[in-house]
């Protein structure tokens, strides 16, 4: 079991409001800039995503993103650099959100420790599956003190949700509905079920919501049951919309 | 005397226990796996919970067998090249995926995909291509069984391949344009598995290829290994023995070359030439080696061989021929690569496109472009006069004619 910010912010008694965006993106030396106007915002902890030719799981706007952030000249080196002194600015969670290729060429274990080095709390790694984590990276990751977030989503089986709960250390990344990232404008009753009957679960993890949160609305929704919410795409839409001086305003709306 | 105990064994048989078979857990040594997003797990881990049990049920091989004899026109001919193998002082035989309706292998794998989605209860089906000829494959399938069918394809492929994306339309299939990236199969890829993110319940992902996630190597791998299967019977009874010297195959993400080398994997004698699309030489930086310009990583969900930059952003690659040009190779290739067990060998578009032009000229053939990869190994490997040589033509010329046109200023 590993301490650190994520775990403690857990622990406050309030919501949740994490903020997903992609490094160098915008502009390639926007990285820092955007952190430091999120934390000032008052946003509760952030996942900055690794750019990836190929996102799987994400929809046309993180997509966009990511494919402008590898012509702007992001590689996994330059975030690194570009992240060196955030602690000494950036007290809230940070939570590194790539796909496993990338981390495997830059190397598992120099990614762990480069994390460790840069004040980075967790990781999240969509296409690394959770019995490959337990069998070969697991210890890993523990001895550099990140905690590994896992998705689940409404067709995930309860006993694999419970497993997938004794392995996570730090909280539970439920995915609102069957689908990729992408903003939605509001929750349908597949939605409510689906998040009482994790609600009902009871597990030893918090629960916070992601995909499809995009407004005051889909925010108070997702958290009502969950300990809180991530939003992805409208952030990012906003950025395209209103720029980095539009995150206070954005942040604002959301609660 | 009592009869003897007919076990069910699936399609392409209890194999499984040798070197080069995919292991329990869905590696090839090292390769393969399932790399995916959870979204994806429920729908993959249903089809490997399954696929060998399907795939044993008497009413699902006769079902398959049937279709591949009366619809596909199967068992394709294992043809003896005649003035070919006068040419190159050997005896080469062509095993003929080009007749096969639809003109490919690809029809192979997707009858027996189909029929999966079938006794799955699925009752949509999804693809990607990126020439069109897997997209074609499915559907076809998909107007045979009534299925809903939507082929994903990088809008720069929908430019390119006119006449396919036709022939899908005509088919019933609605083609969506896979605007992403770089537009092209990885892409369209990539849009596929999107797609079933989205559509977890309904339906069905047809893969083109021996790639992906664990189980559809393998369970494409033994829709095509009806390939080598009908080889070893035909050379059994054209020369005497099941085993040929050399088999050999081109390679995109390695279908065909994984039906063809199937039976033989076990067979150390049987030697295996697997050939990749050079394009426009392997240090030009328009190219298609994989397994000389790529290293270990992951793409859609399979740990492989694959082309890409130091910094694990998978690269875009390059050859004359729409279906080898796939950055990566499957499981089972990477593992026969690294392993030594087969041979690679990498063809230019030049060297592919005079080959082919000489199957048209000695055999009355006109060949896929893909398949005439594996033709050109003719022009820089030497075979011994009584070595049986048997090459996969993987499929016809008809999709290539712009291109032969434009190469050749025909
Ligand atoms: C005729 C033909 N041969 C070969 C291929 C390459 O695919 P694979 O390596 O899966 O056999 C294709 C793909 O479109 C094809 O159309």
């Amino acid at each position: 079991m590993t301490t650190n910010r994520i775990h403690k912010k857990l622990q406050e008694d309030k919501k949740i409001l994490s903020i997903y965006f992609t490094a160098g993106y915008p502009g390639p030396e926007d990285t820092v800039s955007i952190i430091q106007s999120l934390q000032d915002s008052g946003v509760d902890m952030i996942e900055i995503g690794l750019p990836f030719s190929d996102p799987l799981a994400d929809g046309p706007t993180i997509q966009e993103s990511s494919t402008k952030a590898l012509k702007n000249g992001m590689t996994t080196a330059r975030v690194f650099e570009q992240l060196r002194d955030i602690r000494k600015t950036v007290d809230i969670p940070l939570i590194i959100m790539g796909y496993f290729n990338p981390i495997m060429q830059y190397g598992v274990e120099d990614f762990c420790k480069k994390c460790a080095d840069t004040g980075i709390d967790g990781l999240i790694i969509p296409d690394l599956p959770v019995d490959v984590y337990e069998e070969e990276y697991k210890d890993m990751f523990e001895k550099y003190g990140l905690a590994n977030i896992f998705l689940i989503t409404p067709q995930t089986p309860d006993e694999r949700i419970r497993f997938i709960d004794s392995v996570s250390d730090g909280f539970i990344y439920m995915v609102s509905s069957a689908s990729v990232t992408g903003a939605k404008s509001t929750f349908g009753e597949e939605q409510q079920q689906y998040f009482e009957r994790i609600h009902n679960l009871r597990l030893k993890n918090p629960q916070i919501v992601g995909f499809g949160i995009s407004n005051e609305e889909t925010f108070r929704a997702a958290t009502h049951l969950a300990k809180g919410a991530i939003i992805g795409s409208a952030f990012i839409k906003s950025l395209n919309d209103k720029g980095k001086d539009g995150i206070p305003d954005f942040i604002r709306t959301i609660r | 005397m009592s009869a003897p105990v007919k076990i069910a064994s699936p399609i392409g048989g209890n194999a499984g226990k040798g070197a080069y078979h995919v292991s329990e857990r869905g590696y090839y040594g090292e390769f393969g796996g399932a790399f995916i997003p959870e979204m994806l797990y429920p729908n993959v881990e249903e089809l490997r919970r399954k696929y060998l049990e399907v795939m044993s049920e008497p009413s699902f091989k006769q079902e398959f067998d049937q279709l591949l004899k009366d619809y596909v026109g199967r068992p394709s001919p294992l043809y003896f090249a005649k003035r070919m193998s006068e040419k190159y002082g050997t005896k080469i035989y062509l095993k003929r995926e080009d007749l096969n309706h639809t003109g490919a292998h690809k029809i192979n794998n997707t009858i027996g995909q189909i029929l999966m989605a079938r006794r799955l209860g699925k009752t949509r089906i999804i693809a990607e291509t990126g020439a069109g000829q897997h997209g074609v494959a499915t559907a076809t399938v998909c107007a045979l069984m009534g299925m809903d069918c939507v082929v994903y394809m990088g809008e720069i492929d929908i430019a390119r391949q006119a006449p396919n994306v036709a022939r899908m339309k005509m088919l019933g299939a609605e083609v969506r344009p896979a605007r992403s990236g770089s537009k092209t199969l990885k892409d369209a890829t990539n849009e596929a598995i999107r797609d079933w993110i989205n559509n977890p319940v309904d339906t069905h992902y047809i893969i083109g290829s021996a790639i992906g996630p664990h189980p559809y190597p393998d369970m494409v791998t033994r829709f095509q290994s009806v390939i080598s299967e009908e080889i070893k019977a035909q050379l059994q009874e054209k020369e005497g023995r099941e085993n040929p010297d050399y088999v050999v195959a081109c390679i995109g993400g390695g279908s065909n070359a994984a039906g063809t080398f199937y039976h033989f994997l076990d067979e150390e004698q049987v030697k295996i030439i697997a050939v990749e699309a050079a394009g426009k030489g392997i240090d030009s930086g328009e190219s298609a080696a994989t397994s000389v310009l790529g290293h270990q990583g992951i793409i859609h969900g399979c740990k492989t061989l694959l082309m890409q930059t130091p910094d694990g952003q998978i690269t875009e690659p390059y050859s004359i021929s729409a279906g080898l040009d796939y950055p990566g190779v499957g499981p089972m290739h990477a593992h026969l690569c690294t392993s030594g067990r087969a041979t690679f060998k990498s063809i230019t578009d030049d060297e592919a496109m005079k080959a082919g032009l000489e199957l048209c000229k000695t055999e009355g053939i006109i060949p896929a472009i893909e398949s005439s990869h594996a033709l050109a190994i003719f022009g820089n490997t030497s075979f011994k006069s009584d070595d049986v040589v048997v090459v996969a033509l993987s499929g016809r010329g008809d999709k290539d004619l712009s291109t032969y046109i434009d190469h050749f200023g025909l």
